[in-house]
């Protein structure tokens, strides 16, 4: 339950903080039915392929969704959670870090603007920055990778924080900074309901071994900081950031525990993003400091990285659009990491290549709309297709259909190791 | 005796001018100003329902804010209430006369300011029949304009695109307001010479001094498709500030538009 622990006493913290601001802030209004808003969604998906490591069912779910927004004088408090019944993970205990059992708390929140210039967000809240499109540099805020590999609706790739956002905005710029007291991991694929590579076995595992890794959870101390400056040029958006944390999926290893971990990291990055040749054309950079193995002579933990972003999108016809990314990871010290890397395993290129190309096109009044999303990468040889077929039966009534295709020529690159969790899925969304 | 000449021709002078019609470009100059630029800024909530063929209509409701920033540059926010799947999702557009416009969306559940490629104006709106152009106005000289004819009550102009590759109209028929310059009827011709869209203003009010089209409707013709957008809460030189027009303002939405 360290999980739960962890989230009461952020609550109790923002419990605190509510009470130390004034008063009048609070002019209390009576609850008001007509800001609660949410949905019902139901969703069911299957392997189309044996898993050994898993069952034939990947998803089977339904979940109500509530929010509720209470304007005061001067803030504003959102609530928004998750009642969720996860037929594939049922009989998991409650854990608002994880999101596991039957209750997922997406937002709950206090803005507020203490100067002219400043907005405070206070509590659990969904951040987003950076370029990239399903593709993350500087956006060092928490994913579920689970919610997104197994045909949950996209706003799931996006994990909670429970963080302090501070944001200015002079008249020469956009800043804020985001402070997560403890640290809050991706929800990555662990083997629980997806079967994946497992390093020290050697193998592809799931359920068998899933893969608990060991959490910083020292509040205040294993804390993350996230910084950005943006400012808008004429409709170019420009920004510099800057993390300081660890790397958000379990990218070491502790040999004393035997367990996974998750190595301090800091990160400092740029991206760029404006109109180009008739469509938008994005950059984005950051160089990855593994503060744990600067000089990548041990092996159990990750060198440092460079990684570059490089993308466009433009209408080719009438509600046609396509987008194309480029996106290279290289490897530091990698003549370190190959001389330090133990006999059998085989080892990581220095330069990882990955290719996106996103499709869609709008039909119907735009009541339909049919994607495919693709990674590729040309140096691991593996890929992961995503298309989706989404069509509004009325204002209220979303159905859903998709799939999650992985392949590749091996079984420890990224996508490659996915392959049997491939699945298609349908859902329906009834929102009110 | 000079001097007298001189103020008794322009006595003269100054009514017939006025009488004399204006050129096609002036009243299209005009009907421009008066539909896209009232006031400093503006602010109206639209209640709009879209009707299948078969009667089956949906509805959205959103509020728009427009600031006239530099020279013809606007600046639009669109912040839409119903219905629930698209739900406190944000719109800005940064209106760029002569070149594409810098456009994006706010997704809520995200919390991601998501940058949208420039792309083809004369698209549907939200899935209605208006198009993009039609709320954001649609460059006067992209067009050849010829007075047609003057009615009692309208100038009716045909308009021919300078560009007709870039635009599924091979030319467009106009009627605008000779006493407010309001474009009240504008007919879309194909290339074989069909009328396959139109849009209309429904009903015109004053508001805060400027004639304002308070009930519009856009109908395509051959999907049998049409929408109306009714304006509500329309207001003049509130003194908009151009910050509600940036990011922090996607991120959370001014008292304005709620």
């Amino acid at each position: 339950m360290k999980g739960a622990g962890s989230t009461i006493k952020a609550l109790l913290t923002l419990c605190v903080i509510l009470l130390l601001l004034p008063a009048p802030l609070f002019a209390f209004e009576r609850f008001d039915p007509q800001e609660l808003h949410g949905f019902i969604d139901l969703r069911g998906g299957s392997r189309l392929q044996n898993d050994r490591y898993q069952r034939d069912t990947s998803l089977l779910e339904a979940r109500l969704q509530l929010e509720y927004n209470q304007q005061f004088d001067s803030a504003t408090l959102l609530l928004r959670g998750d009642l969720l019944a996860d037929e594939v993970t049922s009989g998991k205990s409650l854990d608002l870090q994880t999101g596991a059992g039957i209750f997922d708390l997406r937002e709950a929140n206090l803005i507020f603007s203490p100067t002219d210039l400043t907005d405070l967000k206070i509590g659990r809240q969904i951040l987003t920055w950076g370029t990239g499109d399903l593709l993350f540099i500087n956006d060092m805020f928490p994913k579920d990778w689970q919610a997104f590999f197994i045909g949950r609706d996209e706003e799931y790739l996006k994990a909670p924080s429970d963080a302090l956002l501070l944001s200015l905005f002079p008249d020469w710029a956009t800043i804020d900074i985001a402070f997560t007291p403890q640290f809050d991991s991706d929800r990555y694929p662990s083997g629980e309901r997806l079967s994946y590579w497992n390093p020290q076995l050697g193998r592809i595992a799931g359920r068998d071994a899933v893969n608990t890794a060991e959490q910083p959870d020292r509040w205040l101390q294993d804390y993350e900081l996230a910084l950005r400056l943006a400012k808008n040029l004429a409709g170019y958006e420009l920004a510099i950031y800057g993390y300081r944390g660890f790397w958000k999926s379990p990218a070491g290893f502790n040999p004393v525990s035997g367990r996974a971990s998750f190595p301090r990291l800091n990160s400092y990055g740029a991206s760029l993003r404006g109109a180009l040749q008739g469509g938008i054309g994005h950059f984005e950079f950051g160089y990855y400091d593994s503060r744990e193995d600067r000089t990548g002579s041990d092996p159990l933990l990750p060198n440092s990285e460079l990684r570059y972003l490089l993308g466009y999108e433009r209408e080719l016809a009438k509600e046609f659009t396509a987008s194309g990314q480029f996106y290279l990871e290289q490897l530091l010290d990698y003549a370190s990491y190959r001389q330090n890397l133990s006999g059998g395993e085989k080892p990581r290129d220095e330069f990882r290549q990955l290719l996106t190309l996103r499709l869609t096109k709008l039909l119907l009044q735009q009541t339909l709309t049919l994607s495919l999303f693709s990674y590729w990468s040309p140096s691991d040889q593996d890929f992961y297709l995503r298309p989706t077929v989404k069509y509004k039966l009325t204002d209220a009534l979303l159905l859903t259909a998709g799939g999650n295709l992985f392949g590749g020529d091996q079984r420890q690159t990224f996508f490659g190791q996915f392959t049997d969790n491939t699945n298609i899925y349908a859902g329906i969304r009834y929102s009110f | 005796m000079k001097r007298l000449l001189l103020i008794l021709i322009l006595l003269l002078g100054l009514p017939l001018s006025g009488l004399a019609a204006p050129s096609a470009d002036e009243i299209v100059a005009r009907a421009n100003r008066a539909a896209y630029y009232a006031g400093k800024d503006g602010r109206a909530d639209i209640s709009m329902t879209i009707t299948a063929p078969n009667g089956q209509s949906r509805n959205r409701q959103f509020s728009m804010l427009r600031l006239t920033d530099q020279g013809e540059d606007q600046k639009f926010y669109v912040y839409f209430k119903a219905p629930a799947d698209v739900r406190k999702m944000a719109f800005l557009v940064w209106k760029n006369v002569g070149k594409d416009d810098d456009r994006w969306l706010w997704l809520p559940a995200l919390n991601l300011k998501k940058r949208i490629a420039p792309g083809d104006k004369r698209t549907s709106f939200v899935g209605s029949d208006f198009f993009y152009e039609d709320i954001s106005g649609r460059g006067v000289d992209e067009d050849n304009h010829q007075l047609l004819e003057e009615t009692d009550s309208a100038y009716i102009l045909r308009s021919e695109p300078k560009d007709p590759d870039s635009v599924e109209f091979a030319w467009y028929q106009v009627w605008i307001d000779k006493q407010n310059y309001l474009p009240l009827k504008a007919v879309y011709y194909d290339r074989q010479g069909q009328a396959y869209r139109q849009v209309e203003a429904l009903q015109v009010e004053m508001i805060d001094g400027h004639p304002t089209v308070v009930e519009a409707k856009a109908s395509d013709l051959r999907a049998g498709t049409s929408t109306i957008n009714r304006f509500s809460n329309v207001k003049y030189d509130t003194g908009l500030s151009k910050r509600i027009f940036t990011e922090r303002f996607l991120r959370r939405p001014p008292r304005e538009v709620k």
